[in-house]
C-alpha cells in the first residue's frame, strides 16, 4: 500500500512537471513534424517504396523517434536530478528502489505516450484532408500501434533509467546521444525498407530492438512489414522486459 | 542509549580518506553540530548516515537501527535538509509537501493537518501555492526544512542551513531550529562551517578536519578550554622572549602578522603586558571563539568560504545566466 502511493507519488510529479512545460510540450512535436513534413515531402517527391507515398512510409518512424528521443532523454535526465534536484528527497524516502524505478517508467511512458497522442491526432487530420495520404486508421491498427509504442517506450525509458542511475556527472550525455540515440534511430529502418539490405549493414538492423517496433507498426498503419505482427510484437516485449530487469537491479545499485 | 552511534565510520574515495574512522555518540534531544572547514567531511558524514552513500568500512546506528543493513527504518525514523535545494520548481511548495507526504505514507487528513501546520511554522502559509522558481533563496530553504519536518522525525539532519542566506534569513532560521529542539524534543544534526551558527545553536559540537574529529564538547566548554581571553597586539617590533616567561601567560602564537597571547583575567594583566613589549601599534581584548579554538587544536584558521558547489553558487550562477 504505502509503495502505491510513493509510486503514485512520482507519476503526479513528473506528469504535473510535463504538462506545465509548455514549452517541452511543443518543441517536442515540432521536431517529428519537421521531419515528416520536410524529409518526408522533400525526399517524398523523388522516392516511394512499396507504392507508398514517403510521408506515410515515414510516419512510423517518427513515432518511434518521438519516443526514442523523449524516453531515452527523460531517464539520463536523473542524472541532473538526483544532483540538484527532486531526485535526493525522494532516494531518502523510506521507498524501494523497485518502486522508485516503476514510478520513474510510469511518468516517462506518460510523457511519451502524450506526445505520442498529439502525432496520432495529427496524422489522422493530415489522412483525412488528404495532405498525407496511404496510411490506415482503423480502431485496430491505433491499438496495435499504441500498445507497440507503450512496449518500446517502457523498455527505452528503462535504458535511459540504467544509463542515469550509473552517470555520475552529465558530462556523458553528448555520447549517448551519438552513441546511443541516433544508432537506434538511423538503424531502425525508421527512414527506409528493410527488405533489401546490404549485408554489412543488416546485422546491425536486425539487433536493434526499434526496428521491430517500425516493423510492426508500419505493418498495421502502412501495410507494409518485413516481419509477422506476433513475431514483431514478441521481440519488443523482450527487450522491454530485460531492459526492466535491469533497470530494477541498477536502480539498487545507484549512487548519487 | 545514545540515538546516534558511529563505529569506526569511514569512507575513502580514489586519493583521499573523507571520513577517517569516526566514532561519534549523539545524544536524544540536543543539538549537535559538526564544524570544519571544506572539505572536511561533514556531508559525507551525513550523506552515510542519511543511508544515502555507504560506508567503505565501519558503520553507525540511527535510533537503533544499522544504517547499511536497515536502511529502510532509518529512513524512516530521520528528516533531512540537504545542502542544495531538492524541491521541484515548477511544482509549488503545497505540492512538493503533498509529495512528500506520499512518499512517507502519511494518512491523508494527517498529511493535510502537518501541512498547514509545518506552512505556518516557516511562514508561507500565503505563499503555498506559488510554484518554487518563485520564491527566494531564504524561501526555498524554509520550505524544504517545512518538508524535513513534516512527519516528525525523530532525528533531522540539516546540512549548511544558513549557507548563501541573507543575515535576516539566517537569524530567522535558526529561530526555527531552537523552537524544533525545545518544543518537539527533536534531536537535531547540524553541519556547518559558520562558528557564530556552531556557537549560537549547539548544545555539543565536533570539530572536525580532514575526516576526523579535532576535538568534541559543549561550545561553552571548548573555549574555556583554550584558555580564557586573547591578547591581541600589533607593532613593528615585538619582544616576544620577555613574554614567555610570565606565568600567566598560557600560549603565545603569531596570527596574521600579530601577536595572539592566550592568558585567564585579560585584563588585569594588561598593564603589565603593554609595560613589558614597549611601543604597539594597536592592541585588543577579547574572549575567545570558536575559530580561537580550531586554530589551537589544528594551528590553522579555518576561513569562511563558500564550499565548492554550495547551493548558494550555483544559484548565483544560475541567475547570472538568466
Amino acid at each position: 500500500m504505502s509503495e502505491l502511493k510513493g509510486i503514485y507519488a512520482l507519476w503526479y510529479r513528473e506528469t504535473k512537471v510535463f504538462l506545465r512545460e509548455r514549452s517541452r510540450v511543443i518543441s517536442s512535436i515540432i521536431n517529428p513534424l519537421l521531419w515528416l513534413l520536410i524529409i518526408g515531402g522533400g525526399l517524398g517527391s523523388a522516392v516511394s517504396f512499396g507504392g507508398v507515398n514517403y510521408q506515410a512510409f515515414i510516419y512510423p518512424g517518427v513515432l518511434i523517434q518521438t519516443a526514442l528521443f523523449s524516453s531515452v532523454f527523460f531517464g539520463v535526465y536523473i542524472v541532473w536530478d538526483k544532483k540538484e534536484d527532486f531526485m535526493k528527497e525522494v532516494l531518502v524516502a523510506p521507498m524501494r528502489r523497485t518502486s522508485l524505478f516503476v514510478g520513474k517508467i510510469l511518468g516517462g511512458s506518460t510523457d511519451t505516450l502524450l506526445q505520442i497522442l498529439i502525432l496520432f491526432f495529427i496524422g489522422i487530420v493530415f489522412t483525412i484532408s488528404g495532405v498525407m495520404p496511404g496510411l490506415h486508421f482503423s480502431v485496430f491498427s491505433v491499438i496495435i500501434s499504441l500498445a507497440f509504442l507503450l512496449v518500446v517506450t517502457v523498455g527505452l525509458v528503462s535504458v535511459g533509467l540504467i544509463i542515469g542511475s550509473q552517470m555520475e556527472s552529465p558530462e556523458g550525455f553528448q555520447v549517448i546521444i551519438s552513441f546511443l540515440i541516433f544508432p537506434l534511430f538511423f538503424l531502425s529502418g525508421a527512414l527506409f525498407p528493410i527488405t533489401n539490405l546490404p549485408a554489412w549493414l543488416a546485422p546491425f538492423i536486425f539487433v536493434n530492438p526499434v526496428t521491430y517496433a517500425v516493423d510492426g507498426i508500419r505493418g498495421v498503419l502502412v501495410g507494409i512489414s518485413r516481419f509477422s505482427l506476433l513475431f514483431d510484437f514478441a521481440l519488443v516485449c523482450l527487450f522491454a522486459l530485460i531492459m526492466i530487469l535491469l533497470g530494477t537491479y541498477a536502480f539498487k545499485k545507484m549512487k548519487i | 542509549m545514545p540515538i546516534i552511534e558511529t563505529k569506526n565510520l569511514t569512507k575513502k574515495f580514489e586519493k583521499m580518506t573523507a571520513v577517517d574512522n569516526l566514532n561519534l555518540q549523539i545524544n536524544e534531544g540536543e543539538i549537535f553540530g559538526l564544524l570544519g572547514p571544506n572539505g572536511a567531511g561533514k556531508t559525507t558524514t551525513l550523506l552515510m548516515l542519511v543511508t544515502l552513500k555507504p560506508p567503505t568500512s565501519g558503520t553507525a546506528t540511527i535510533n537503533g537501527f544499522d544504517i547499511i543493513k536497515q536502511a529502510d527504518k532509518v529512513r524512516k525514523s530521520i528528516g533531512i535538509v540537504f545542502q542544495d535545494p531538492s524541491s521541484d520548481e515548477i511544482l509549488t511548495g503545497y505540492e512538493n509537501l503533498k509529495l512528500h507526504g506520499w512518499l512517507y505514507d502519511m494518512p491523508d487528513d494527517l498529511r493535510e493537518e502537518r501541512i498547514k501546520e509545518v506552512l505556518q511554522l516557516v511562514e508561507l502559509t500565503d505563499r503555498k501555492n506559488d510554484r518554487v522558481k518563485k520564491y527566494s533563496g531564504g524561501m526555498r530553504r524554509r520550505l524544504e526544512i517545512a518538508r524535513g519536518l513534516m512527519h516528525h522525525p525523530k532525528i533531522l539532519f540539516l546540512d549548511e542551513p544558513t549557507l548563501g542566506l541573507d543575515p535576516q534569513s539566517r537569524e530567522h532560521i535558526w529561530e526555527y531550529i531552537e523552537n524544533l529542539a525545545k518544543e518537539k524534543k527533536m534531536t537535531i544534526i547540524i553541519t556547518t562551517h559558520y562558528m557564530d551558527e556552531a556557537d549560537k545553536l549547539c548544545d555539543r559540537l565536533a570539530i572536525i578536519d580532514k575526516g576526523k574529529i579535532v576535538v568534541l564538547g559543549s561550545p561553552k566548554q571548548l573555549k574555556k578550554d583554550v584558555g580564557g581571553d586573547i591578547i591581541r597586539l600589533k607593532a613593528k617590533t615585538l619582544d616576544i622572549d620577555v613574554l614567555k616567561n610570565l606565568p600567566y601567560v598560557k600560549n603565545i602564537s603569531p596570527c596574521d602578522g600579530e601577536i595572539c597571547l592566550t592568558l585567564e583575567d585579560a585584563s588585569s594583566h594588561l598593564q603589565e603586558i603593554l609595560k613589558l613589549v614597549g611601543k604597539i601599534d594597536s592592541v585588543e581584548i577579547r574572549s575567545p571563539t570558536l575559530d580561537d579554538v580550531f586554530l589551537h587544536y589544528t594551528g590553522r584558521a579555518m576561513r569562511e568560504g563558500s564550499p565548492e558547489g554550495g547551493w548558494a553558487e550555483k544559484m548565483m550562477n544560475a541567475s547570472e545566466k538568466k
